[in-house]
């Protein structure tokens, strides 16, 4: 039940653009159509849910404090290390990722092996590992975490797609064409997640 | 100082300001601004990280093998800002602690990998720098900005100091809750930008909505590059 509520937390509650604004660069250059946004969101959820868990793996095998006394060396800390791994890791993993979808699932590269590559400097994946090692998530946590948290990104871009495809007919003044109204819409989206901010499960 | 180093300073402030015209860095800028404390060490990690960074590609570009230069670059900037984060983590623990992962982050912001690729490839170390600094510093500038805005109306302080009473203690001033909560960011910098949109009119974009292609296929080559150089 826990786990269920980390997973729905993820999603709602701690939003990974809505609430720490992260990726946010890629979150309005690619909402222009609600098609290529499910993309994105898509590829978000599949690079989220593998490299948090891998990175929670590395963190804490390789990396923590005592990881290593089974080499005889309890005091060794190689944290510092952390971040220039966490990165190596997802762009590793992306990597791996799109030769294995264009070799075994062509039609699921083509809608997604677009964005795979941009994941790899976006900072909600990054951030998202990060936080994991922040909150101190065990395995099975941060299988449900990562999973969880790119589906609340996927879920943001999706939904911000479909409303900048309708703002396009509206008559908004000059200087707030494209990215001003962008921010305004996203703003005003933010607000409705902070309702969300009290569901409990379990 | 000549033209063209002036220019290469002074232009990314209010011409070519990174955040409000090239979309790029946005995450952290829009995360530390609940106080201007936080918006000031963040500024100055990020405009320290930057200027380095830019130095040192500079200095090392002709001699990175064009198919790896990307991973080099994120080596260098990852580097510098495990080297920031742990001079934070040594004197100012507090302040580490409330900026939690984003000086991390700074390692994935579109801002410094941006101008090594696209600056610090092709010239000088000296102007490679001042082009790092100016940029730092349009990014400092919204985000001292949006922090001022944010503390003031948020908690009626700035750097911590009482300007408006509170309300609570026997002042007038209510503060506003909302000025803490994320919304109040994207709302703060859409409004930042429209105002800034309308005084330099050669910055609004086209009504047609189309993609901010350049915007777009930057981040892309930047992606397309990784991979390349991953494979």
């Amino acid at each position: 039940m826990d786990l269920l509520a980390l997973f729905v937390d993820a999603i709602f509650v701690d939003n990974l653009a809505l609430s720490f604004f992260l990726g946010i660069c890629t979150f309005l250059a690619v909402s222009r159509t609600v098609a290529t946004a499910l993309g994105l969101g898509a590829a978000v959820i599949l690079v989220q849910g593998i490299t948090v868990p891998v990175n929670n793996l590395v963190h804490r095998h390789l990396l923590a404090e005592g990881a290593w006394s089974w080499a005889g060396l309890p005091e060794v800390d190689l944290t510092y290390l952390g971040l220039m791994l966490y990165i190596g890791v997802i762009a590793a993993v992306v990597q791996v990722l799109e030769m294995v979808l264009e070799r075994y699932f062509p039609t699921l590269h083509r809608t997604m092996g677009l964005f795979l590559p941009l994941l790899a400097v976006n900072c909600a994946i990054l951030g998202g590992s990060l936080f994991m090692v922040e909150r101190d998530y065990g395995f099975a946590e941060s299988m449900f975490y990562g999973v969880g948290s790119g589906v609340g990104w996927a879920l943001a871009v999706v939904l911000l797609a479909g409303i900048r495809e309708k703002l396009r007919y509206a008559d908004v003044p000059e200087g707030l064409h494209g990215l001003g109204l962008s921010f305004i819409v996203v703003g005003l989206m933010s607000l409705g997640f902070l309702a969300l901010a009290d569901i409990r499960l379990g | 100082m000549d033209r063209s180093n002036r220019h290469a300073l002074l232009d990314p402030l209010i011409d070519n300001n990174p955040i409000t015209l090239q979309i790029l860095g946005l995450c952290s800028a829009l995360a530390v601004t609940t106080t201007l404390a936080t918006a000031l060490t963040m500024s100055l990690a990020l405009t320290t990280v930057l200027t380095f960074s830019s130095g040192i590609i500079s200095a090392l570009r002709r001699h990175i093998p064009r198919s790896v230069r990307l991973i080099v670059q994120i080596t260098v900037i990852s580097s510098l800002v495990v080297m920031v984060d742990e001079i934070l983590q040594a004197y100012a623990v507090e302040m580490s602690k409330r900026l939690s992962v984003f000086v991390s982050l700074i390692v994935t912001n579109c801002i410094v990998l941006g101008r090594t690729e696209g600056f610090a490839m092709q010239h000088d170390v000296k102007r490679s720098m001042l082009d790092g600094l100016g940029n730092g510093l349009g990014y400092s500038l919204v985000l001292i900005l949006v922090g001022i805005v944010r503390e003031l109306l948020g908690s009626g302080t700035l750097l911590g100091v009482s300007v408006f009473p509170l309300a609570a203690d026997g002042g007038w001033f209510q503060p506003l809750a909302l000025m803490l909560m994320p919304p109040s960011a994207f709302l703060l910098i859409g409004l930042l930008i429209w105002a800034l949109r309308t005084w330099k009119r050669a910055q609004i974009e086209p009504s047609e909505l189309p993609e901010s292609a350049l915007v777009l296929s930057e981040t892309e080559a930047v992606g397309d590059g990784l991979a390349r150089s991953v494979r």
